[in-house]
């Protein structure tokens, strides 16, 4: 089967004034129809740069040096931009981290969602606001024909983040990128929304990549995990492999600093550190001054290693635990 | 299990190295060296303001002294050389002044209005735009109203009638301008402090028992600074080309106290005849003064602003 | 809406009261007119009958109250030099400033508007640098400085156009306005492209940040990852917001083109109400200063007004606020 979306090498750097700053390494991962992947990893780790580095969206002083990005195995980064650009919306779409600021203020929901359907599909504007209802009801709006009319100020962020999801479904996307989207939300709403998302990517069959740095969140969620570190993937596999089965130092010490995740009573461990600036990476593994298990190799050679399946991407992976 | 994570409280994250004041200042000067034409301004600006408050020194001649004027050296063409027997670069006007002496002498009256009305202004009205922040309620309330009120008018409305009002002469230009100009320092201050009030560390400071006074200047004062700088440099742009307007119009300086203004208003009066140098010249230095302090002005607001930060 | 704007509406009225008197005593203050007025060799006889006749023997608060009656009346006094009624004298020249103000902020809006858009839309490009550095001559060279540069060279050197003054009037709509004739236009484009410098621009710099501050919203962004094309972004998503504070510096800066028309028409001596107000302080004619302020205050009152209504009419926000 083609996967939904399918990256191979993204690499996306910024022009800084003391050169370049590599914000997405060598990035690859691919995600099935119906899956959903959760992208994780501390801010700075270059995880929601990799997302809109999917829809094309980087604009200088960055740009995607390398790599591909297939959709249902169309090749984006092969396209011109006007191409990419009805990509956009249709097949692959993005929701963004805060619901206060992705809608429009002055305009109405429903002209807003209009405006998306007849971008790509000429249809007339009665026909786009049906469409727009429609796009309500799937996830979850009580009275969508109301809410249609409202301006965004008038909603809960719950149900902004609600519209917002439905505007990236109005053409059925093969892929939807999700930026932190329940972040701002609260907790009794942020599960309603990940039901909602886990029962639209089973219906419709969308591939769903779910950006947070939130474990709690894509272990309940996310079929597969990639976590993110430095702009490097470091670690890749199942949720069920990334969680119970940490082979990289720093997912595992990520999944010890997880309170729910964790032993109640005990005191929580943390990774001792911060995240480096991703101008002043040291030399060899980006994590190594933070490891325990670093050693000199880690010094000087940047780690290379895939087991099957899975990606590690370190010297001295954890063994796993029976 | 050696676990990377170490079970510790006490974990400090090394922090990026603290900025002081010297490196701070030298990442503001090497960021303002990015525009190379801010650069050039700011050379512009210094050498204007050597040959103005250094006019006696480097001027031909002095063009307050009645004695020195030769009535046979009026309306001389610029590179004829006079009765003094030096070349009037610039020509001579119809009282045949040196018009480059003249330019000088005009050009430190002029930075002297701007600069001392920008500073006066600046005290009075950060001074008003501080109380307003701190003390809220009516005093803000009366405050603000006033403000508003003025900065709906313009300022050269405002001067102009102050002018008319208090006279002739540098201290009245002076105080018109302070009066017109003070409410944009105001509106700035309070703008920002409000801000600033809103945040924790104010609301931190007042719950110690320091005196009020001390919160508003050591909390607030910095914090307002930069957006103040901006409107500053502006301000006195505008103070110097609002007195050579008013000059202009008349209700200015005379001409026997050489602004760039009344320099231009004389000259003006030849327009028509075939002596441009009297009109052109003075006109040239002022639009160079003050596009040169505004876009000074403007690469500082650049830097300043967070926004803009890499 | 209603109590939002009878609450204005309060606002304003108290604002044009204070301003009177402030306006009043702050005239008042200024010289003897009588000096002015008459020949120092005048007998002391005909000197106070002619303070009499003004009122200037009066209390300054009984002058006021007589002002404001008169006022309530429709009756701005006698202008002392022209001898003709301050109403009068002021409408008379009004058509005059008011022609030269409208080709001015029509010249500054269409060119203004777009060319800050687009430096905005393409901050980094040539273009964009080329518009902004015209912006900042437009904005910090003084009015009266340019308007003699384009005497010089289009009227003295090249003589192309008129140097000054108003041309030929004709009607239009049967309004008498010297824009009905080829004449007239001569005369008054110099002087309206002087007078619309400043606000272009302002109106450049404006809409230039407001663009770059709208590229980098999330709902732009949002609307990119749509699909939208940018010209759709541009028109359908950004202009609609930042047309709100455009809006209202515009309004405001209405009032303040006015202003800077004493400037223009005093170079161009250009017939209207700038000039008025420029000679009555020269001359000291204490009523049509006082009658123009106070116009001139309930002119910006009004502007404050109407762009409060705009602004509610374009920000959903404000005008739900408002309706509760």
């Amino acid at each position: 089967m083609i996967p939904a979306l399918e990256v191979r090498g993204l690499t996306t750097r910024f022009a800084t004034r003391k050169g370049y700053v590599t914000a997405v390494n060598n990035v690859s991962f691919s995600v099935a129809p119906g899956r959903i992947m959760g992208l994780v990893g501390e801010s700075g780790s270059g995880k929601s740069v990799t997302a809109f580095s999917i829809m094309g969206l980087i604009d200088a002083p960055g740009e995607i040096s390398a790599g591909s990005v297939r959709i249902e195995g169309e090749d984006m980064r092969q396209m011109t931009p006007e191409a990419q650009r009805k990509m956009r919306g249709r097949r692959v779409s993005m929701v963004f981290q805060d619901p206060m600021m992705t809608l429009n203020p002055v305009l109405r929901v429903g002209d807003q969602m209009a405006m998306a359907v007849q971008v790509h599909d000429r249809v007339s504007k009665k026909a786009a606001w049906e469409r727009a209802r429609d796009a309500l009801d799937i996830v979850g709006i009580p009275a969508p024909t109301e809410r249609l009319q409202a301006y965004p100020h008038q909603l809960s962020g719950g149900m902004r983040q609600r519209v917002a999801i439905a505007t990236a479904l109005l053409h059925r996307p093969a892929v939807i990128l999700a930026d932190e989207p329940t972040t701002a939300l609260d907790v009794s709403i942020q599960g309603q929304i990940l039901a909602e998302v886990r029962r639209l990517a089973d219906d419709t069959g969308t591939a769903i990549v779910w950006v947070t740095h939130d474990l709690a969140v894509v272990s309940s969620l996310a079929d597969d995990i990639c976590v993110m570190y430095a702009g490097c993937i470091v670690e890749r596999g199942t949720a069920d492999q990334v969680i119970n089965h940490p082979c990289h130092p720093y997912t595992h010490g990520l999944i010890q600093s997880v309170p729910s995740l964790h032993e109640p009573g005990r005191k929580l461990p943390q990774i001792p550190g911060s995240t480096p600036q991703l101008s002043q990476l040291p030399s060899g593994c980006a994590f190594r001054n933070r490891c325990a298990h670093a050693t000199d190799l880690c010094r000087t050679d940047p780690p290379d290693a895939a087991r099957g399946e899975r990606r590690v991407l370190c010297h001295h992976p954890l063994e796993e635990e029976a | 299990m050696p676990g990377i994570v170490h079970d510790n409280v006490l974990t400090v994250p090394s922090a990026p190295p603290i900025e002081t004041r010297i490196t701070r200042l030298r990442n503001f000067w090497s960021d303002y060296c990015r525009s190379p034409i801010a650069v050039v301004a700011l050379v512009v600006i210094l050498v204007l303001l050597f040959v103005s408050f250094g006019a006696p020194l480097v001027s031909p001649q002095d063009p307050y002294d009645m004695a020195a004027l030769d009535w046979l050296d009026a309306f001389l063409r610029p590179g004829d050389i006079g009765s003094g027997g030096y070349v009037h670069i610039l020509g001579t006007d119809n009282a045949g002044r040196d018009m480059l002496s003249a330019i000088f002498y005009g050009l430190q009256t002029s930075f002297i209005i701007g600069l001392s009305a920008g500073a006066l202004a600046l005290l009075i009205g950060v001074t008003i735009g501080l109380c307003a922040a701190y003390f809220r309620g009516w005093v803000e309330t009366v405050l603000m109203r006033i403000v508003d009120l003025q900065l709906s008018m313009p300022a050269i409305l405002l001067a102009l009638v102050l002018v008319a009002v208090l006279g002739q002469g540098v201290p009245q230009i002076i105080g018109a301008l302070v009066v017109a100009q003070y409410a944009y320092f105001a509106r700035t201050t309070h703008g920002a402090a409000t801000v600033e009030r809103g945040k924790d560390y104010i609301e931190a400071a007042q719950s110690t028992p320091l005196p009020t006074s001390r919160v508003l200047f050591a909390h607030l004062l910095p914090n307002v600074l930069p957006p103040l700088i901006v409107v500053a440099t502006v301000q006195v742009a505008s103070a110097i080309a609002l007195e050579a307007t008013l000059s202009f119009l008349g209700v200015g300086l005379p001409l026997t106290e050489p602004s760039l203004g009344s320099l231009i208003s004389n000259g003006f009066k030849y327009i028509h005849s075939d002596r441009y140098w009297l009109s052109i010249y003075p006109g040239v230095f002022l639009m160079v003064t003050v596009v040169a302090i505004n876009l000074v002005g403007d690469q500082v607001r650049t830097v300043l602003d967070p926004r803009n930060a890499r | 809406m209603f109590g939002f704007l009878a609450q204005r509406l309060f606002q304003a009225i108290i604002v044009v009261f204070a301003m009177s008197i402030i306006v009043f005593v702050g005239v008042y203050a200024i010289g003897n007119p009588i000096d002015v007025l008459i020949d120092p060799g005048a007998t002391a006889e005909i000197r106070d009958n002619l303070i009499r006749q003004y009122g200037l023997d009066q209390p300054l608060w009984r002058q006021y109250l007589t002002f404001l009656g008169n006022v309530a009346q429709g009756d701005l006094g006698k202008s002392m030099v022209y001898n003709i009624s301050v109403v009068d004298l002021v409408f008379s020249r009004l058509p005059a400033t008011l022609e030269l103000v409208l080709v001015s902020v029509v010249i500054a809006t269409v060119i203004g508007i777009p060319a800050g858009l687009y430096a905005g839309y393409r901050p980094n490009g040539i273009a964009a640098k080329a518009i902004m550095a015209l912006s900042v001559l437009g904005f910090s060279v003084p009015t009266f400085w340019i308007g003699m540069l384009l005497i010089m060279l289009f009227a003295v050197n090249l003589g192309w156009l008129p140097s000054g003054g108003r041309g030929e009037v004709g009607t239009i709509f049967g309004i008498p306005t010297s824009l009905a004739t080829a004449n007239g236009w001569s005369h008054v484009i110099m002087p309206a492209i002087n007078l619309s410098l400043f606000k272009m621009g302002l109106l450049i710099r404006l809409s230039r940040a407001g663009m770059v501050e709208a590229m980098n919203t999330d709902y732009v962004k949002f609307a990119r990852a749509q699909g939208l094309p940018d010209g759709q972004i541009v028109f359908r998503h950004i202009l609609r917001n930042i047309s709100i504070p455009i809006v209202t510096v515009f309004g405001l800066e209405l009032g303040s083109t006015l202003a800077f028309a004493v400037v223009t028409e005093s170079v161009f001596t250009w017939p209207g109400v700038g000039k008025l107000i420029i000679d009555s302080i020269l001359q000291l004619d204490r009523p049509v200063m006082v009658s123009y302020l106070i116009m001139v205050v309930i002119l910006f009152v009004q502007i404050n007004l109407s762009v409060d209504i705009v602004y509610a009419r374009l920000d959903p926000r404000v005008r739900l606020k408002g309706g509760k």
